[in-house]
């Protein structure tokens, strides 16, 4: 199968990846020859088979209800580019 | 053509845990923006949510509070979107298997009927940060103090064909994870909130119109008028011929409107799959067992007890069970009373007037239980009359001390000496000749008048049943 | 100096022959010297790292030390290092200083273990040929012109060139084995659970498991038991006792059974490389181990299955790199949506922005269940191969790369192909498994490695096996010449 332009266009939108229009054409040829490939799972007769998330079967460990987390904004804030009062900031949102 | 309203509720409570429901930063409200984000709640590179064992115990007392099934294994999922507000891209969620499901909750209306709504499930996830739109250069500021807060997602069936029903059920929901002590139910700081999803349907027909979702109403007033409107504005489409989308809008509380929502204007492809940091959480049946035994009584049952225990009217019983706190107050005093209506008339009448006025809830109220019981002891005792009692009251609630000291300091104490007493009633009679003579005449109902004049003599404080019986006597003559 | 395994080094330092701070002295040297050709180090905390290191030599002196204290480390640049610049081997995170330290980080340090820089890998972990990093490609010190595999080509490349005895790395489709076999050392993953994730940046969390890169399944045994263990922090993290992995490693092999699998014999494998495998064979025979041909009918499903299922976790946990709160920030966003679009867009390789397209996709709407579903019960069969294979015997082995090291560019064009590099290391991490790479010969002059399978948490089994055929040969020892001697 072949990927269109439109298609990868709205992927790479739902995925939130600018990429430039020369971009595209190769994009689209790599990834239908990954869809392509990956197709080759149809051979597998799974009916029945329970998905596997994961490979450990075990299940969610619980930790108990304390606050064990400082407040370390300056700390964390540090790898930020655009902090005012604390905040983060980003172009308006509107909504 | 008639219509038939058809709403389902999406309620969002969060749970009051201490810390998040995957990290160990605080939920505290009102803390300085991001003082309660830590890494796993800015989704840093490398960090991992493990869960918070106390929303599994709230989520469990919710489906057992609602007659529903507590999943003996339900899976966390990642909901991916993008949005400042969440931190990691996506919100950790539970989707196909969710916790609790399949439960119902009874409501009552106004009109006294009563009405089961179906609850299709409730799951745990987590909250987002908010934006805040004050004009940073023309940008918005992100705090992240609410990310990762705990929320159980109570969705309803669409079972509600009024605005009132729609109120009704939320507010019995409100009432319910209050009274478990899940969630503080503080609409103001929008620990409680809902979504509401609203169509209209021809009467009669039984497949549903299309649906508008109206987001974040956290008042039960905006619940109800945002019903209203969206109700009239979908038949009017409807009725000119037109077609509702399908939308989430917005409740506008200033122009008593909905608007669509702008932002979530594009189709959403949420991409749901089971979060791979987390693993599927089972519940056995002995951790079931030990939340059940650990219930509160719920509010419904404590209704029907006071009205069977204390002999309380179906509106009585449920305005004294609306609220634990108010529930607990009224049993403190009506268990040392041998009249329970008249405790149930002090607490539902007095008490909520003084603080309604002062706008206090029950728990900071200036006189606690074992001071209205004090007051209410004087009256069983025949010290004070009840109208005194008012006044003794009112000194309580400004600060003047217990009942008895406030009794004593005014001077308020009955007179129950039959022969003061006597004294009085003869210097009335003496003092209103004519009256005496027409009632001695036959005209019974100047007795009244005899009784008021006593009492007016005696600065209310006579007795009043021991004033009957002496005036009768000594009229008599 | 440079030369010694890190059980040499350990012994060195206990016997008083040369102390911590001359020996990372001694090798920081060498990085300078050398790692211009390799790049092979993305950070080097030289400083520190004699600071570590004398402190270590202090504690020997007042006797309060650990075994493995004052061996010198390297970190794979996904781990976080507080104070350090954790890059991933993207632009993306070029700026990035981590606040905290990874639980891997951390449990080494505490043993007093030295850090001496951060290695060089694929961006985000993302490729088999370490051609995708920000920082440009990794060389083979065995030929320069060649790539050393990947994604934690850099760790593989310096514990080859003998700039550190051992590295960390990780283990997503074959990460650590892969670059082992092509630069001809030891590379072990442990059981998916075993090694805390905590502070790993990740790409595919169902399938990432931290592991060690070594001269020698010793060293490795040596520290990977200070590494290993339950972690709180990581809810995937197993909580099980951890053995001590140098006590059963010289254990002796007879009535081991090993399973080869038959389906990695085939004609993609190349005949040399197939010669080398089936001479490895042989020595483990003439230890006392029998051989036989085991089937695992499903593993051909498990390249493709593993690019459903890496890309699709990759492309969500990659989601919150946006730009806000760390990381690449484009300059002057127009609006909300071209922030992350152009951070993204501009802060991401080709390889990751493909591999984000692909897991994007295959979650979408109306193809959940065609591909991401399909390749979850396809992964449940793979998994049950495995099961089915252990019953009857106790290691499983395979090559680990179908072919040596390939020419720098030979692959990048075609990213089908490059994924076929790891078609005999991917079964391994759908499965959960422990897998571990050993040198078994040369192939062109290039080496070659010998993959072996474990039972879930019997990773103390392939390091006795590796270890046992390591004593019994030299594949192990033979060092890069040249520059590199």
């Amino acid at each position: 199968m072949k990927l269109t332009r439109d298609e990868v266009e709205s992927i790479a939108h739902l995925a939130r990846l600018g990429i430039s229009g020369d971009e595209i054409p190769p994009l689209a040829d790599n990834l239908s020859r990954i869809i392509d490939f990956v197709q080759q799972l149809e051979r597998a007769d799974t009916e029945g088979v329970t998905p596997m998330a994961h490979p450990l079967n075990m299940t969610q460990p619980l930790r108990e209800d304390r606050v064990t987390e400082p407040d370390q904004r300056d700390l964390y804030q540090q790898n930020a580019t655009a902090v005012e009062a604390g905040l983060y900031l980003v172009p308006r949102v509107i909504e | 053509m008639e219509w038939e309203t058809v709403i389902g509720l999406e309620i969002h409570a969060q749970l009051a845990t201490r810390s998040k429901i995957f990290s160990g930063a605080a939920t505290a409200y009102g803390a300085a923006p991001n003082s309660q984000a830590c890494l796993v709640d800015l989704g840093y590179p490398g960090v991992l949510p493990v869960l918070n064992a106390g929303v599994v115990r709230m989520a469990i007392a919710f489906g057992l509070a609602t007659e529903s099934t507590v999943a003996a294994r339900s899976v966390f999922a990642r909901k991916n979107y993008f949005y400042p507000d969440l931190p990691k891209g996506y919100q950790i969620s539970q989707y196909e298997l969710p916790v609790v499901h399949d439960g119902r909750i009874e409501i009552r209306l106004d009109d006294g009927s009563r009405k089961t709504v179906g609850i299709t499930r409730a799951h745990l996830e987590e909250d987002a940060g908010k934006s805040l739109h004050e004009d940073f250069h023309g940008q918005s500021g992100i705090d992240l103090n609410r990310a990762g807060t705990p929320l159980l997602e109570i969705v309803s069936e669409p079972d509600l064909r009024s605005a009132k029903e729609a109120v009704a059920y939320m507010k019995a929901i409100h009432q319910l994870v209050r009274y478990l002590g899940i969630c503080d139910g503080n609409m103001q700081e929008g620990s409680f909130r809902c979504d509401a999803n609203i169509s209209v349907r021809p009467v009669g027909r039984h497949e549903f119109g299309t649906r508008a979702e109206i987001k974040n109403l956290n008042s039960f007033r905006f619940v109800e008028r945002a019903i209203l409107f969206e109700v009239e504005r979908q038949i009017d489409i409807l009725e000119s011929g037109g077609k509702v989308v399908q939308e989430t809008r917005l409740y506008d509380p200033d122009k008593d409107e909905t608007r669509p929502m702008r932002s979530k204007e594009e189709a959403n492809d949420y991409r749901y799959f089971p979060d791979p940091d987390l693993l599927p959480l089972e519940i056995g049946p002995e951790q079931v067992e030990a939340v059940r035994a650990a219930l509160p009584e719920l509010p419904w049952q404590k209704r029907d007890r006071f009205m069977a225990e204390y002999g309380l009217s179906d509106y009585d019983a449920g305005v004294l069970s609306s609220a634990r706190a108010v529930a607990d107050y009224f049993e403190t005093v009506a268990a040392g009373v041998a009249d329970k209506k008249l405790a149930a008339n002090w607490v539902m009448g007095e008490l909520a007037g003084a603080l309604n006025k002062a706008g206090l809830d029950i728990a900071a109220s200036p006189v606690d239980a074992h001071g209205l019981l004090g007051l209410l002891h004087r009256i069983e005792d025949q010290t004070i009359s009840g109208k005194i009692a008012k006044e003794v009251f009112e000194a309580m609630w400004a600060g003047e001390g217990d009942a008895d000291a406030v009794i004593e300091a005014r001077g308020l104490k009955q007179i129950t000496d039959t022969g003061a007493l006597e004294d009085v009633i003869r210097e009335v009679i003496a003092g209103n000749p004519n009256q005496l003579e027409q009632y001695r005449a036959g005209k019974d109902k100047l007795f009244g008048f005899f009784v008021g004049q006593v009492m007016k003599a005696t600065g209310g404080k006579a007795n009043p049943a021991l004033v009957n019986e002496l005036l009768k006597k000594l009229l008599a003559g | 100096m440079h030369a010694m395994t890190l059980a040499q080094m350990a012994r060195g330092l206990a016997a008083g022959e040369f102390s911590s701070a001359e020996l990372v002295r001694h090798l920081l040297d060498r990085i300078g010297r050398l790692d211009g050709e390799l790049n092979a180090f993305v950070t080097v905390t030289g400083d520190a790292a004699l600071e570590a290191a004398q402190a270590a030599d202090a504690a020997r002196a007042a006797g309060t030390i650990g075994p493995l204290a004052g061996l010198p480390i390297a970190h794979k640049d996904i781990f976080c290092t507080a104070g350090v610049k954790t890059s991933c081997g993207s632009r993306m995170l070029d700026n990035f200083v981590s606040p905290y330290d990874a639980t891997v980080v951390e449990r080494l340090r505490a043993a007093g273990v030295v850090m001496l820089g951060k290695t060089n890998m694929d961006e985000f972990a993302m490729g088999s040929s370490n051609e995708t990093s920000f920082y440009g490609p990794v060389r083979n010190p065995w030929d320069t012109s060649r790539v050393p595999g990947g994604s934690s080509g850099g760790s593989a490349a310096a514990v080859a060139a003998r700039l550190v005895p051992a590295a960390t790395g990780t283990d997503t489709g074959g990460s650590i084995r892969q670059p082992a076999a092509l630069t001809g050392i030891t590379g072990i993953k442990p059981t998916y659970g075993r090694v805390s994730r905590y502070g790993m940046i990740a790409f595919a969390s169902s399938l990432d498991q931290a592991g060690l890169l070594t001269q020698t399944a010793e060293d490795a045994a040596l520290l990977l038991g200070a590494m290993a263990g339950h972690d709180p922090r990581d809810s995937t993290s197993v909580d099980a006792p951890v053995p001590d992995y140098t006590a059963g490693l010289d254990a002796p092999l007879e009535g081991l059974k090993i399973g080869l699998v038959e389906q990695f014999m085939d004609e993609g494998l190349q005949p040399e490389n197939a010669a080398a495998i089936e001479a490895a064979l042989k020595v483990l025979e003439g230890l006392g181990a029998t051989v036989r041909r085991i089937s695992l009918p499903n593993i051909g499903l498990s390249v493709p299955a593993y690019y459903v299922v890496a890309p699709a976790e990759c492309s969500s946990n990659l989601s919150r790199f946006d730009g806000v709160r760390f990381g690449y920030r484009t300059a002057e966003p127009r609006d909300l949506e071209d922030l992350y679009k152009r951070s993204r867009g501009e802060g991401f390789g080709a390889e990751v922005k493909r591999r984000i397209m692909t897991g994007t996709y295959v979650l979408s709407a109306g193809y959940y269940d065609a591909y991401y579903l399909k390749a979850q019960r396809v992964r449940q069969l793979i998994a049950a191969d495995f099961r089915r294979a252990f019953e009857e015997v106790d290691v499983i082995v395979g090559p680990t790369s179908p072919t040596p090291a390939f020419e720098l560019g030979a692959k990048v064009d075609d990213p089908v192909t490059m994924y076929l590099n790891d078609i005999y290391t991917i079964g391994v991490n759908l499965a959960g498994l422990p897998g571990l790479s050993a040198p078994c010969g040369f192939v062109d002059g290039l080496p070659v490695g010998l993959q072996l399978v474990g039972r879930a948490f019997d990773e103390g089994r392939i390091l006795n096996v590796a270890h046992r055929y390591q004593q019994a040969t030299d594949w192990h020892a033979q060092a890069p010449g040249g520059a590199f001697a």
